[in-house]
């Protein structure tokens, strides 16, 4: 198992766990997360499960790549930052136990 | 009410139609309601169909919901642009005296991109919130002058006015004057085989006295003080004061077109629904709680565009089917968001989903649609004040629906109201 962190726009944080394999966007729908809406059903397709990685994770999670489905879609989306990556193109690894990632206040 | 198949035999007809000579772009097949069961055949039989011959040429059919999904998310390969045909399984025409107006839409990047990223924050959610007191206020009015206890006709006194209304007030539009955006909308997106302009010039003539009224909207807003609406955002964002006027009626236009008849057909397709399924009309009389899931499941219930088009910029290969380069190929939400693979029980309309969002009537990847959460929140809004007034808005006769192979639209539904 592999702890995350999420923390709401308010502060709040909650801790979930999730197997090995599976996306932080899993990881916040299993547990009902508020804020990761992530309608397409996790396929780089809707951009509603957008989360800031903490700045302090984001070299393990690694940044967006210019170019991808990924960022095409994140440049719409209200709020993005340099931390900002789709949690279901998250793949949760081991290096990234005890990951903390920012839910933002909107999603859509 | 069960059924909404004109012809008894339909089923048994249908069935027997050789596969190679089913053609889904016939809009008499959505205006009398069989299209689902040549949709049902063609993802059982040829989820990836092709069709030799119609009245919009030859095409492509994808009927499946992952399939969809993955040239809705291709958008290298898979283009929205105008001049190759535009977005809709009709081309889009420059006809002489047509006067075209530009939207990102139907626009691959990067032109697609910036234009988008200028318009988006003036729908963000953020935004939007702070005008749901108006939108919900003038719901209830036009809510409270409607009659009880007597048929009339739902489309026209109910979801046509409250469609106006919200545009209305997003815009900040002259009230008394609101019915000429709808008229508007109606005036973009016709051409005159529908009856609604009789010739591109008297199109063309409508759309100019559009340009100059947003004008003087637009003059007006641009020397007030920052509001909400829509057109002082435009106004006033850096991303868009700066932008040719066209261009920014472009936009505007699209903003109009995009929230006015899928809005509208929804509102009446949730009360046909409700209708039709009176185990869930029930589930929400005894929990309006439910609404924020009802509403999402309503949309795609109702699908109200029942495709968007794209054309293909070099071959592909879809479901094991060879697609050209230059090919036609429609992605038709409507038969995905009946797909048995990709969403439980996907023929029956259910108001407490688990996953009431995992559904393509708001296509996906770069393009989808922008103004998803604002229409929801209309919805939510509406369905909400529906509640508090009446128990029941019964149907009493037979719909009427709309003959387009594009917009799935009731055109008249007669209703009686039950006061609460
Ligand atoms: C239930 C109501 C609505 C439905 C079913 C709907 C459906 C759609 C669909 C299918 C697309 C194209 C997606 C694609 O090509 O992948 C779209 C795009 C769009 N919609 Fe909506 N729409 C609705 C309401 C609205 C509203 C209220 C607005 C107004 C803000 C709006 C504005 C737009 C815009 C601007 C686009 C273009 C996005 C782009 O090309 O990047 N829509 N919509
Ligand atoms: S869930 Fe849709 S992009 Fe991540």
């Amino acid at each position: 198992m592999i702890n995350i962190t999420f923390v709401a726009s308010d502060g709040e944080r909650r801790k979930v766990e999730i197997e090995e394999g599976e996306t932080a966007r899993e990881a916040a729908l299993y547990n009902d997360v508020p804020g990761i809406d992530g309608d397409c059903g996790g396929v780089c397709a809707c951009a509603t499960c957008h989360v800031h990685v903490d700045p302090e994770w984001i070299d393990k999670v690694g940044r967006l790549t210019d170019g991808s489905m990924e960022a095409d879609l994140l440049q719409f989306a209200e709020g993005t930052t340099e931390f900002s990556r789709l949690a279901c193109q998250i793949n949760m690894k081991s290096i990234l136990d005890g990951l903390v990632l920012h839910v933002p206040d909107k999603q859509y | 009410m069960d059924s909404q198949i004109a012809e008894p035999d339909a089923a048994a007809r249908i069935a027997s139609i050789p596969i190679e000579e089913i053609d889904v772009a016939r809009p008499s097949l959505f205006q009398n309601d069989t299209i689902g069961l040549f949709f049902d055949r063609l993802r059982a039989e040829d989820p990836v169909h092709y069709c030799r011959e119609s009245h919009v040429g030859p095409y492509w059919s994808i009927t499946k919901f992952d399939d969809i999904m993955a040239v809705d998310t291709n958008h290298k390969v898979f283009s929205s642009e105008a001049k190759l045909g535009g977005i809709a399984i009709q081309d889009m025409h420059s006809a002489e005296g047509a006067l075209e107006l530009e939207m990102f839409i139907a626009m691959d990047p990067p032109k697609h991109d910036q234009q988008r990223k200028a318009v988006t924050p003036a729908v963000a959610p953020s935004n939007l919130q702070l005008l749901e007191p108006v939108i919900r206020e003038r719901a209830g009015e036009i809510l409270d002058e409607l009659p009880v206890g007597e048929d009339f006709d739902w489309v026209d006194r109910v979801a046509v006015e409250l469609t106006t209304m919200t545009l209305a007030t997003l815009f900040d539009f002259p009230w008394k004057e609101r019915r000429k955006l709808t008229r508007w909308s109606d005036v973009a997106t016709a051409a005159p085989e529908t009856g609604i302009v009789e010739s591109y010039e008297a199109r063309r003539e409508e759309l100019i006295g559009c340009a100059m009224y947003f004008k003087t909207l637009w003059d007006e807003r641009i020397n007030e003080e920052p509001k909400n609406d829509l057109i002082s955002m435009m106004a006033h964002s850096p991303a868009t004061r700066d932008m040719p006027f066209l261009e920014f009626l472009g936009n505007l236009m699209l903003l109009i077109v995009g929230g006015n008849d899928t809005t509208r057909n929804s509102i009446s397709g949730g009360v046909l629904a409700l209708n039709q399924n009176p185990d869930e009309y029930a589930k929400l009389d005894s929990d309006p709680s439910l609404i924020g899931k009802m509403v999402p499941e309503i949309i795609r219930w109702q699908t109200p565009l029942t495709h968007m088009r794209r054309t293909a910029l070099e071959d592909w290969e879809i479901g094991g089917k060879p697609i050209r380069k230059g090919d036609k190929v429609v992605m038709w939400y409507l038969s995905g968001n009946r797909d048995e693979s990709a969403i439980e029980r996907a023929d029956q309309f259910i108001i407490d989903r688990k996953n009431p969002r995992h559904h393509l009537s708001f296509g996906y990847g770069i393009h989808r649609c922008m103004g998803n959460r604002l229409a929801e929140l209309q919805l939510r809004i509406i369905w909400e004040e529906i509640h508090k007034r009446f128990s029941r808005v019964e149907v009493t006769g037979e719909p009427e629906r709309l003959y387009s192979n594009l917009v799935r639209g009731i055109t008249r539904m007669p209703v009686r109201l039950h006061a609460r």
